[in-house]
């Protein structure tokens, strides 16, 4: 227990270090914030007007789609950050002060859950302005983000596992686009998944990013009655769904990051 | 305050530290010499809990490092070769980080950061990110790091390496006054001079081992001590000079040229004698010295080699 509350305040003050980089890395800021604005915009522009759906807009589709891709990308920073702090001599410092031996990875893991919020909000109100709308209540809305935040928290813990196993914080940019893409392409984030052959169909119906997408969807009531009607499990219990991803990727990931961290930091 | 006994560490088949024994007293500083690769930044990283070793005990302020390597941390400081410092916090930022990881509460780690800065001249750029530091002022900055919760042990490992002339003697100033406050200090180093400056007493190893550990002093006596070097102006007047000099030698006369020279117990007393006999025989000399061994003799005197890597890979 005191472990854990040690692990606690020694991430908060680790987290608040890599807050403090976004205002010092313009790197940083661009991913964090004009990016995702950018592409919530040109989707909403370029892809918006080509599809019709029956009874609603397109755009207001789109962007719940947009929302689940950024936040899926976001997750190579908790990474990056990481494989970037292990080649660092920092991390000789933090393994030779009192602190959580956890602390570093809660940390960065925590910042990223900062660094979503500032995303989400950016995106959001970049919706708000090309069209997109919340359909629902104040609750529904609420529940809606907060499950896009802890969706995001759960790929961090993937991507905490992935930086931890390589050598620089450039495979992992690299190697999270060649998984990242299919998983966010492949989903009903841009168009519905009923409209894909079978093969593709049934992976998009499975996968975690369609289910999220979906429960956003609905939770901000961007799905107009012309769309056609979930079949399967997972898209009919979209918020079950992706509720069951985010504590099985918690479960998995934590600890196997954990292991890692101790494991490549006791090398030698 | 810091015991070591028996210390085996293993990189596959090498031994990079192979039975290594030596203990720091309190308020002492411990030179630990040695060339590139000879196992400091093992020994270092062992005591430090940074990696675990493979045989034989290391205590640090009473405390197993293997054992209870938490509590371990809690009493000292480790400033690393290579700064450890975050480019784009702030001075201020980073030493306070360090101060609230050192679980000293916001407050105090905050006033600490600022007299930290303060004393090691970085007032001034407590304020901008380090990334903007020159490379001697990162060391400081490091420096202060290491000591932001005043450990009762410090760990240095080449505190000092890759800095230009002047910045160093600002960080030996800086760690000279840590030493008279009181701090046990490890210093790693390869400079002789750096360990002939800062340490009481040096260890110096090689390849894991320990080859020879004494004062500066009496690692340099170990070789011979002082020797008595005159270059006379006329070949005429060597065997006079030789006679004179074999007077006041306790081993051999060496004649090279016009140039003699003889190993003496008593530098300065020595030479005032040989210097007002010369006088007297009115020989006329165009050179004289007293040349006292530096640590780099007594590194190839003790294995045979240099202690630079550069000549020692040739």
């Amino acid at each position: 227990m005191q472990q854990l509350s040690l692990a606690f305040s020694d991430g908060i003050n680790v987290a608040r270090r890599n807050v403090i980089k976004i205002k010092r890395v313009p790197e940083i800021l661009v991913s964090v914030l004009v990016t995702p604005v950018i592409l919530v915009v040109m989707f909403a522009y370029v892809f918006g007007g080509a599809i019709e759906i029956a009874g609603g807009s397109y755009r207001e589709f789109l962007v719940a789609g947009a929302f689940a891709m950024n936040l899926v990308f976001g997750a190579t920073f908790t990474g990056a950050g990481l494989a970037e702090d292990m080649q660092k001599g920092i991390i000789d410092r933090f393994r030779s002060l009192p602190m959580s031996r956890y602390a570093v990875i809660f940390g960065r893991t925590a910042s990223d859950v900062i660094y979503n919020i500032l995303t989400l909000t950016a995106m959001a109100a970049a919706g708000l302005l090309v069209g997109w709308r919340i359909h629902t209540g104040f609750a529904e809305a609420v529940a809606g983000f907060l499950l896009l935040l802890a969706f995001a928290y759960s790929i961090s813990w993937v991507m905490a596992y992935v930086g931890l196993m390589v050598p620089t914080p450039e495979v992992v940019n690299n190697a999270s686009i060649m998984v990242l893409f299919p998983m966010t392409f492949l989903a009903n984030t841009f168009v519905p998944s009923e409209s894909l052959p079978t093969g593709l169909r049934v992976f998009a119906e499975w996968n975690p990013v369609s289910a999220i997408t979906q429960a956003a969807r609905e939770l901000f009531g961007n799905l107009p009655p012309g769309t056609p009607e979930p079949t399967t499990w997972p898209l009919e219990n979209a918020v079950t769904y992706s509720m069951i991803w985010v504590v099985l990727l918690i479960v998995v990931f934590a600890p196997l990051s954990v292991r890692r961290y101790k494991k490549v930091t006791t090398r030698g | 305050m810091i015991e070591v006994s028996g210390l085996i560490k293993k990189y596959r088949d090498v031994r990079a530290l192979d039975r290594l024994d030596f203990s720091v007293p309190e308020g002492s500083v411990l030179g630990l010499l040695g060339p590139n690769g000879a196992g400091k930044t093992t020994a270092v990283s062992i005591l430090a809990t940074l990696i675990p070793a493979d045989g034989g005990t290391a205590l640090v302020a009473g405390l197993d490092v293997a054992k209870s390597p938490e509590e371990v941390r809690r009493h000292i400081g480790l400033s690393g070769q290579y700064a450890a410092v975050d480019e784009h916090l702030t001075g201020f930022e980073n030493l306070s980080l360090i101060g609230r990881l050192y679980h000293l509460g916001g407050r105090t780690a905050g006033t600490r950061a600022k007299t930290l800065l303060e004393r090691f001249s970085l007032t001034e750029a407590a304020d901008r990110p380090v990334g903007t530091y020159s490379g001697g002022m990162r060391r400081r900055l490091d420096l202060a790091g290491a000591i932001v919760a005043e450990p009762a042990v410090l760990f240095l490992d080449e505190p000092t390496t890759g800095l230009d002339p002047r910045s160093r003697i600002e960080l030996w100033d800086a760690i000279g006054e840590l030493v008279r406050n009181g701090t046990t200090l490890l210093l790693t180093t390869q400079y002789m001079e750096e360990a002939e400056q800062l340490a009481t007493d040096i260890v110096v190893i090689d390849r894991g081992q320990k080859i020879a550990q004494g004062s500066a002093v009496e690692l340099k006596s170990r070789i011979g001590g002082e020797r008595i070097e005159v270059t006379l102006r006329s070949a005429h007047d060597l065997e006079k000079a030789e006679r004179i000099l074999s007077g006041v030698a306790n081993g051999a006369v060496d004649i090279e040229d016009r140039a003699v020279s003889a190993p003496v117990a008593s530098g300065p007393r020595s030479l005032s004698m040989v210097l007002r006999r010369l006088d007297d025989a009115g020989i006329e000399l165009s050179d004289v010295g007293l040349r006292r061994p530096t640590l780099d003799d007594v590194f190839l005197s003790l294995t045979g080699q240099s202690s630079d890597p550069m000549k020692r890979a040739s």
